[in-house]
């Protein structure tokens, strides 16, 4: 992808990513305070598809940031070419994705 | 010594939006593993948010919190940075770095206090 | 007998070591008056660079007492309050001998960064007047005064990290380019600011507007490079 498609992906799932933040928290906050538990979560998100589709984005959004921010770090602070660097992240955001969309599933559908 | 150059908020900011962002990106893969756990019932779920009871794993939340919620108003000023003009003084946002820093920390702490 | 004032003075290229001097204080002396005096009264040998010592060519730059600075604008009172000075070469650049730093990178990234203009007309043409009040005037006035002193560029820790990096002088050169109505090839200009060791990699840790002797901010240009480029590809500009 080219660099200046980063830039602005970069950007941009920065502002997805601020009220899918904020949300989380409160959310974290209120099960917190309920005490955290598997039935607490479940009991809010299991078959819901507005919770699915919420945390479907967040994590996409994350997969795509969260990348492209490690790189800058690696090529800055890291000892890898470049060209490594690229590589190692393309994998850790399909690692991102696949990981988290599991779990989004795992959640919303996959208790048994 | 920090060196002259890195003696500033805005410096600060930087290595506060680095640091929060690692902290985030490595604790996101352990994140979804743990809440993909329910994949093998509720109670495998149950099992691992148990360990959310130790004081280490307690004070590890507190910080993943505060990490979450500094990255997010140090990204938030990055943005306003960088997308609207500048504007006269202040249009550097350096004032928006230690009371962003304190209320990462203050919402980090009320919601593990289950404040809110 | 006047006072004097203990120099500590960068002595070689890479492997080197500092020299003292002791240095007699004038009144209204700058740090390029130090190393003048040391040069003509101690050591002809001494190696450094200046043309102008009015603050116009930007020629003049060292580190003093850690921060790069222009060294003939720069008051001896007003940075040796612990009576002591440290003159090294700027950070960031290849040390050629003493004081003098090889700034054939920082040029060349100027270049690379692309910040040439090409004109639509020819001599032929009318001229193609610029508003002195519109707003892409002022953002370009904003950044224009730039004299290549490479202060900025060794003040910035991405330059140091990054050899790609670009740095905030010529990208900051970029940015008026972008805000001149006359520039034939916008497009390409903002394309090239983007490219690998562009605006991408600045983090807007802000010490070339601190350093900056002209007062200018290149975090703010590149800034603005970001925004233009986010504007101009979503809008299908790019
Ligand atoms: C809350 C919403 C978020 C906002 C507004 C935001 C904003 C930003 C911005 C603007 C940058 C670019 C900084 C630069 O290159 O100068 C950035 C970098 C980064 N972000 Fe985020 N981000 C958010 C959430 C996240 C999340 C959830 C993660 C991790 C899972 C993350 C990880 C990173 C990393 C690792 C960097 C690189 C930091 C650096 O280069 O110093 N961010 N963020
Ligand atoms: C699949 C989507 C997600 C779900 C279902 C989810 C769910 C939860 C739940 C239920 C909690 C509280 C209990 C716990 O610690 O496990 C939590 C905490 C947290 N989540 Fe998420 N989350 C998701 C995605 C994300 C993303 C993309 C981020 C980005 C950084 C994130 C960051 C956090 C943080 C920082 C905490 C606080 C950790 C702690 O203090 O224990 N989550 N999440
Ligand atoms: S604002 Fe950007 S260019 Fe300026 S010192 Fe910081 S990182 Fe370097
Ligand atoms: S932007 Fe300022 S510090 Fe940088 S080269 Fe130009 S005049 Fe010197
Ligand atoms: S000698 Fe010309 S700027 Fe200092």
């Amino acid at each position: 992808m080219s660099e200046r498609s980063l830039i602005v992906l970069q950007r941009l799932t920065a502002m997805v990513l601020a009220p899918c933040v904020i949300a989380h928290v409160a959310v974290i906050a209120i099960a917190f305070r309920d005490g955290l538990t598997a039935g607490e979560i479940l009991g809010r998100v299991q078959d819901n598809v507005g919770w699915a589709a919420f945390y479907a984005l967040f994590v996409i959004a994350a997969a795509v940031h969260a990348p492209i921010g490690l790189r800058s770090v690696l090529v800055e602070w890291g000892a890898l070419p470049r060209r490594m660097v690229d590589i190692v992240m393309a994998a850790f955001a399909v690692l991102l994705l696949i990981t988290g969309l599991r779990a989004v599933f795992a959640v919303v559908w996959g208790a048994p | 010594m920090i060196a002259r150059h890195r003696r500033d908020r805005a410096y600060l900011a930087f290595l506060g939006h680095r640091i929060s962002g690692i902290g985030l990106a490595v604790f996101l893969p352990l994140h979804f593993i743990v809440l993909a756990e329910v994949l093998s019932g509720e109670a495998a779920l149950d099992s691992v948010l148990a360990f959310t009871a130790h004081p280490v794993v307690k004070a590890m939340e507190w910080l993943l919190l505060v990490l979450v919620c500094a990255h997010l108003i140090f990204g938030l000023r990055l943005l306003m940075l960088e997308l609207r003009p500048w504007r006269g003084r202040g249009a550097d946002r350096r004032g928006w770095i230690l009371p962003g820093l304190i209320l990462a920390l203050a919402v980090g702490t009320l919601a593990m206090l289950g404040v809110v | 007998m006047t006072d004097t004032i203990p120099v500590r003075v960068w002595r070689g290229g890479d492997a080197g070591a500092f020299q003292t001097f002791d240095v007699a204080l004038r009144d209204n002396q700058t740090v390029l008056d130090i190393v003048t005096d040391i040069q003509r009264r101690q050591d002809p040998t001494l190696s450094y660079r200046f043309a102008c010592r009015v603050g116009v060519c930007g020629s003049c730059a060292m580190t003093v007492n850690g921060v790069p600075r222009w060294t003939c604008r720069t008051h001896v009172a007003k940075v040796a309050a612990e009576g002591v000075l440290t003159l090294e070469p700027l950070r960031n650049l290849p040390r050629l001998k003493d004081l003098a730093v090889d700034m054939t990178p920082f040029f060349d990234k100027w270049q690379k960064a692309g910040g040439t203009f090409e004109g639509r007309k020819t001599r032929d043409d009318a001229v193609d007047p610029v508003k002195p009040g519109s707003r892409a005037r002022k953002a370009a006035d904003a950044a224009i005064e730039c004299i290549n002193c490479a202060v900025c560029y060794a003040a910035c820790d991405v330059v140091d990290w990054d050899p790609d990096y670009l740095g905030p002088a010529a990208l900051n050169r970029v940015w008026t380019l972008v805000n001149d109505r006359r520039h034939a090839r916008r497009s390409d200009t903002l394309d090239k600011a983007a490219q690998s060791g562009g605006c991408g990699s600045c983090h807007s840790q802000g010490a070339c507007m601190r350093h900056c002797p002209v007062g200018l901010s290149p975090t703010e240009s590149i800034a603005g490079l970001k925004r233009a480029l986010l504007f101009s590809l979503l809008g299908g500009r790019l």
